[in-house]
């Protein structure tokens, strides 16, 4: 008895009790959740338009806010001199999107053309490789040290009742929000955007009415690439350009399959499921069992999601057939 | 000339059903084992076996493991460093909780252990399929890090977490602890590995084998022809879990001595062991020990030509490393997405036929 009120009744009365601290947790959670919607967004992409499950995406947030902060920075490249003249952040920010661009470039031409019609796994192992190509490569170029990022996001708090807000998190939430926005325009109503969407929906068939498949695909992963970079900027000015940074993809996949791979919305929904269902079990739950449970919570709550839903929240019906 | 099979007539069922149905191929396995007990330890020095034997060995043992599930059963896992964690963890809590059982005994109930915990977490595979298994099984890997990490019992409440193995002996030689030598811990390795790797060939190649394939090549069409893709998926989870149990608990006893388990069976664990069966090559049992060889030596090679031979910082060479690790995966997946194994393969074809082209 005294184990169950611990588990099922203490910590909703706690919730009860004091409304406002609750309130900020899960306004905290949905922050959170917000910065992982952005890494899941970029892995949705590139799989709805070359069913290619990209593990790099991280790495590649990482590559951005680093080549981001060298630049801002006048580091020259591979030398970790600071001799070049400083870039004003929108410049820094248009140029390393241009780097985006030719990595994207890079990728398809490098890795994805010659890796055509192969397996799933073996297309997910190619990323895998080319994460640790981009690490070693982001770390040579501008070196391996925890760096400061500030393109002049404004930070502060202020309170609203009994609740504190942090400015930077509406800041983020109001970029990625507009960044959504942004993309499912360009989605919906480009002539880019129907073709994307035409290859998404099947590869062949679009081939076939004469749309250019492997400029489609340096398209899907520049718009991923960009997504990367706006991911790399906010992590980045949160908690310092690092190494770590690229680990943030890791807790993007249960973001994933709790929204389906498929699936811009999933990806947005799924990631704010994820963001308070870890924050809101790490705050009232985590102490029964001595804390640190938002590593596993994510998995384990998108694990058990997935026994009554295979295909995710908003994932395509899964038909199989012999 | 040299290899060629005509003249080998099979005059029983048995001799067509043997592991090596040619005769070179059996020479060549006699002379691999004469090399593997005799040439190596012979030759070998502390350091090859610490830094280059014995962990190859390990890692072909986990990664044979994960190509019983992941190249025979298609079920992707990426949970096989929580799995060697378990094995690990079990085999310091029933050596130190029991002193005198045997050890052999030892690592084979560590071995059990794990095959009921990656029951457990096989469970959700027969609703999930694909990525969506594979991102599942991160959940082991997280969750049962987290577990071995916060929950004191599993490291005898030592005050620094660490998990260190008490000496052992197996037949009067000590084979665990500051005190075994390494060549007696490689050989031990080596028979161990062997006899394993042995029952694993025959099981994949038995009826057993034969359902986790069907159910590989399509597991909708598997079950309409009576395989039970329930029991099948599971029994592929327990024996790669067993396997995977195992080489954990032989690393933590033979190989590293002490271990942090959140640290030494991380999640990048989870990926070499990955690395190995592809690079290898997908449901082949050769492939499990080329690609565990591959990368495991690779890394060393690496670092010794960047840092010995060119001068190279170490920071520097790290990065480099990083690099051509990946450049090189990516290579090989190019050149060949089925892995050395399927390169051998089709050596020996050729070699069959030559010097004719056809």
């Amino acid at each position: 008895m005294e184990f169950l009120n611990l588990v099922l009744v203490a910590p909703i009365v706690d919730m009860i009790e004091y409304p406002s601290f609750f309130i900020e947790v899960v306004f905290g959670g949905l922050m959170s959740g917000v910065m992982y919607s952005l890494v899941a967004l970029g892995f949705v992409l590139i799989f709805k338009a070359s069913g290619v499950f990209n593990f790099s995406q991280g790495v590649f947030a990482l590559f951005a806010a680093l080549t981001l902060v060298g630049l801002m920075t006048g580091t020259v490249p591979f030398t970790l001199n600071k001799s070049l003249p400083e870039l004003p952040a929108w410049v820094a920010i248009i140029l390393t999107f241009i780097v985006m661009i030719g990595l994207a470039i890079a990728v398809e031409r490098i890795v994805l053309r010659p890796l055509v019609n192969q397996d799933h796994i073996i297309m997910f192992m190619s990323t895998i490789g080319l994460a640790f190509v981009l690490e070693g490569l982001g770390d040579t170029i501008w070196g391996s040290e925890v760096k400061a990022l500030d393109v002049g996001i404004p930070t502060g708090n202020f309170l609203i009742g009994e609740i504190q807000i942090q400015i930077f998190d509406l800041w983020a939430a109001g970029i990625a929000a507009f960044l959504v926005v942004v993309l499912a325009v360009f989605f919906q109503y480009t002539r880019t955007g129907r073709a994307l969407r035409a290859v998404a929906d099947d590869h062949q068939a679009a081939l076939s009415v004469g749309i250019p498949l492997k400029n489609i695909w340096i398209i899907v992963w520049s718009v991923a690439g960009l997504v990367a970079l706006v991911a790399g900027i906010m992590w980045g000015s949160k908690s310092g350009v690092q190494f770590s940074l690229s680990l943030i993809a890791l807790k993007a996949l249960p973001v994933l399959i709790l929204g389906g791979f498929t699936s811009v919305p999933g990806a947005i929904v799924g990631g704010l499921i994820i963001g308070v269902g870890e924050k809101v079990a790490e705050v009232y739950w985590g102490p029964l069992v001595d804390g640190a449970i938002e590593n596993w919570f994510a998995y384990v709550l998108a694990l058990v999601f997935l026994l009554f839903r295979p295909q995710g929240l908003f994932g395509d019906k899964i038909i199989e057939r012999v | 000339m040299l290899y060629r099979e005509s003249g080998q007539f099979k005059t029983s069922y048995s001799a067509d059903q043997a592991i090596f149905p040619i005769r070179q191929d059996n020479w060549a396995m006699v002379v691999f084992l004469l090399v593997a007990f005799i040439a190596v330890p012979y030759f070998g020095t502390e350091y090859f076996f610490q830094a280059i034997m014995i962990p190859v060995l390990i890692f072909a043992l986990a990664a044979t493991g994960l190509n019983i599930l992941t190249g025979y059963c298609g079920q992707l896992s990426l949970g096989t460093g929580g799995f060697m964690a378990v094995g690990a963890v079990a085999c310091y809590k029933l050596t130190t909780g029991f002193p005198e059982m045997n050890f052999v005994l030892v690592l084979l109930l560590s071995g059990i252990i794990t095959a009921g915990v990656g029951l457990l977490f096989g469970i959700p595979s027969l609703r999930i399929k694909g990525f969506y298994l594979a991102v599942a099984t991160l959940a082991a890997q997280f969750f049962l890090s987290w577990l071995f990490n916060k929950v004191a019992w599993f490291q005898n409440y030592t005050p620094s977490g660490t998990i260190t193995m008490p000496p052992r002996e197996v037949f009067g030689i000590a084979v665990t602890g500051a005190n075994a030598d390494a060549m007696d811990r490689y050989l031990f390795c080596l028979v161990f590995v062997l006899i394993l790797a042995m029952a694993a060939k025959n099981l994949v190649r038995g009826p057993i084998g034969r359902s986790w394939m069907a159910i590989r090549d399509m597991d909708i069409a598997a079950e309409l022809i009576g395989f039970r893709p329930f029991q099948t998926k599971l029994m592929a989870f327990s024996v790669s879990s067993f396997y995977v149990g195992v080489a954990g608990a032989m690393a933590l006893s033979l190989w590293l001595g002490s271990v942090e388990t959140a640290e030494a069976f991380d999640i990048n664990v989870s990926f070499q062991v990955l690395f190995m069966i592809i690079i290898g090559g997908l449901g082949s049992m050769m492939g499990s020990f080329v690609g565990a060889a591959f990368i495991i030596l690779m890394p060393i090679v690496l670092t010794n030509v960047m840092v010995g031979s060119l001068g190279m910082q170490a920071v520097t060479a790290k990065h480099f490393e990083f690099m051509f690790f990946g450049g090189l995966i990516i290579f090989f997946l190019i050149v060949e997405p089925h892995g050395i194994a399927r390169l051998w393969q089709i050596a020996k074809e050729k070699l069959r036929i030559w010097p004719f082209p056809h």
